[in-house]
């Protein structure tokens, strides 16, 4: 498949904005100024670039407890996402919600999710709604290899397949649960293979392969656009941090964690690129400034913002 | 006043709202063809087709959680969890996304859901399809919790839920549903939190829930034999709950006798006696008294089951005692 130049750049920014966004937020969380659980989509970051690239503005995502790069690739503002991470009232859900719950409603995403399988469901529903009011949006719900294992990962994917739902469920196969390696919570090699519980389509492709995510996704968003229903990806991927910052990692060994290195979706894409000669070594560098620059002033940002008033937490709570 | 049954009074709300507004749609188990499980959503599958009333299949957490994503992107979901016990495999949907959803966004989501479900004992339906479960809900805040006792209120506060912009948990005693009574034919809504006096009384306020409400009223007409004057109260919805009519009718009777079908243990009754303890303890000339269910699971045989629901009579007793 020929994907045009700028696409592939826009991807490539999208990608490294997402590494530098989080890598500086690591830095943050460190040093204090960030509080509660963060969990970083470093290494992940070909499977949201390449699924929301084929997604228009006013599609659906539904996002997980390691959303930052969801939420980024969906067109979300760095100043807002850095604020609430923060803790700050100028954050997207005003210092409320932070890391696992940041959503833009009119950008589509419905939000990440401290729930592991909390999504699904929720997507079905996304999609319920566009088929309903007769619209071609589509929604790409997210989990990890974690949430396929959920009873809600069955509910959401078996009502999405009976009703021929607009949904890409999109499984960021990243190996563990947490700390549990796949080989010890799931009986089955392919996740994808689930798909065939359903009767919709179930690939595999190499997650750390923006091009070959792009690909799948863009099939699948085809095929939910056409009112053809759901289908199943699973990209198989590797985080580099801990599940949150702070985890000791004990339960990985380290030359898995070699390997996968190696295989780094960013360096990967960038070679290809400039193979492609669609990147230059000065281009690189270029977009490499923009993107540093953006993140400097989401931090400054975020560290002028005021903290939320004591009076306001209770706001919000219903619609008056 | 034209009479209609508890179950058809909802269902005239149902087809009346979704009349009004082409957003609303009801998905749940058995809603369409069968009509409901107790036939509450009668024939708006022939009205309004299977887009807009759907069967589901039996799995709870994807009718709630689909009914917040739908929620979220424009549409007014109205669906039926069939028993309250089923919650169980379902709840995070509910408490965790529903209730917590615009909070966690910081406002910027409009949830107008409405999960109709039933509760009660008396059909020997054992354990796990009789329990009162109200309290659970009122717990967590972003869900508003009715609990309807007559069909006026019924058909009332069921149109309120469904123009409602935030989840509503709308709780139907089944034992209710043949109960008749009378009922406007037009629409007509009844706002969330406030109160309605059953009976006026003077010497005992009984504070009563769904079924229970009409144990009270059998109870005062009872007591009014014996020159005891009861006023009977329903909240109607205890999220948000009438503080100040339960506590102003307090102030004029002095007594407080609370009723309801759950267990006692952490029940709507603790928060209600809680409210009047606090803000209204100098007004009280008697121990607050509660009726309620034994700490026991539903049992199932007839014999049991009667000896778990509480009774006109053990109403009566409680007065008696507070009124001394």
């Amino acid at each position: 498949m020929a994907v045009e130049k700028e696409k592939l750049i826009e991807m490539y920014t999208k990608m490294l904005t997402i590494r530098r966004f989080e890598q500086r937020v690591a830095e943050h969380f460190a040093a204090g100024k960030i509080p509660g659980f963060v969990h970083l989509y470093i290494g992940e970051e070909a499977v949201a670039v390449g699924t929301c690239a084929n997604l228009r503005p006013d599609d659906y995502i539904t996002s997980t407890h390691r959303g930052h790069g969801h939420l980024i690739a969906k067109g979300g503002d760095l100043k807002r996402m850095m604020a609430e991470l923060f803790g700050k009232r100028t954050g997207y859900c005003k210092g409320k919600g932070g890391s696992m719950h940041i959503a833009d409603v009119e950008l589509g995403i419905l939000g990440a999710n401290g729930i592991v399988g909390g999504g699904p469901p929720i997507a079905a529903g996304a999609a319920l709604s566009a088929q309903y009011r007769g619209t071609d949006q589509v929604v790409a719900c997210f989990f990890g290899d974690g949430a396929a294992n959920q009873g809600t990962f069955h509910e959401g994917l078996n009502m999405a397949s009976i009703w021929k739902l607009p949904v890409i469920f999109v499984c960021e196969n990243n190996h563990y649960g947490i700390s549990l390696s796949q080989l010890k919570h799931m009986n089955v090699a392919d996740i994808a293979d689930r798909a065939k519980a359903y009767d919709i389509p179930g690939v595999a492709v190499d997650g750390n392969d923006v091009i070959a995510v792009y690909e799948a996704a863009h099939e699948a968003v085809r095929r939910a656009r056409a009112g053809e229903g759901s289908s199943l990806i699973e990209c198989k991927t590797y985080r580099h941090r801990g599940h949150f910052e702070g985890d000791p990692q004990v339960y990985r060994p380290p030359e898995e964690a070699e390997a996968w290195l190696k295989k780094d979706p960013l360096p990967r894409f960038e070679a290809k690129l400039m193979e492609m000669g669609v990147l230059t070594g000065e281009k690189a560098k270029q977009i490499e400034q923009g993107i540093v620059a953006k993140i400097d002033e989401a931090v400054r940002f975020a560290e002028e913002s005021p903290f939320p008033a004591p009076e306001e937490l209770g706001d919000d709570v219903y619609t008056a | 006043m034209r009479k209609l049954t508890y179950a058809a009074a909802l269902n005239e709300a149902l087809k009346q709202e979704m009349r009004r507004d082409p957003a609303i749609y009801v998905a749940g188990e058995d809603v369409a063809k069968y009509g409901g499980i107790f036939g509450v959503t009668a024939g708006l599958l022939e009205e309004f087709g299977e887009k807009r009333v759907k069967d589901t299949p039996i799995t709870e957490s994807a009718i709630i959680g689909s009914a917040v994503g739908a929620a979220a992107t424009g549409l007014r979901p109205v669906v039926e969890l069939m028993f309250i016990d089923f919650i169980g495999v379902a709840l995070d949907q509910l408490f965790n996304q529903a209730a917590k959803m615009k909070y966690m966004f910081g406002g910027k989501a409009k949830l107008p859901i409405v999960v109709r479900t039933t509760c009660g004992a008396g059909m020997g339906a054992a354990a796990q399809h009789s329990q009162s479960l109200e309290a659970w809900f009122m717990h967590i805040p972003g869900l508003k919790v009715v609990m309807p006792s007559t069909p006026y209120d019924a058909k009332g506060l069921l149109v309120t839920a469904i123009r409602e912009d935030n989840p509503v948990f709308f709780i139907e005693n089944k034992m209710l549903y043949g109960l008749e009574g009378g009922v406007p034919e037009e629409p007509y809504t009844i706002p969330f939190g406030q109160a309605d006096v059953k009976r006026e009384g003077s010497d005992v306020t009984i504070v009563a829930t769904a079924a229970m409400v009409h144990k009270a009223l059998a109870a005062a007409a009872e007591l009014a034999k014996e020159g005891i004057s009861a006023e009977v109260l329903d909240p109607r919805t205890l999220t948000p709950l009438d503080e100040e009519s339960i506590i102003n009718s307090v102030k004029k009777t002095h007594r407080l006798v609370i009723v309801q079908e759950a267990v006692k243990r952490a029940g709507a009754g603790a928060e209600i006696a809680a409210v009047v303890a606090e803000r209204a303890l100098e007004q009280l000339d008697a121990p607050i008294a509660r009726v309620a269910a034994p700490f026991t699971p539903v049992p199932f045989s007839p014999a049991l089951e009667k000896a778990f629901i509480p009774t006109e009579e053990r109403i009566i007793a409680a007065v008696k005692e507070v009124v001394g």
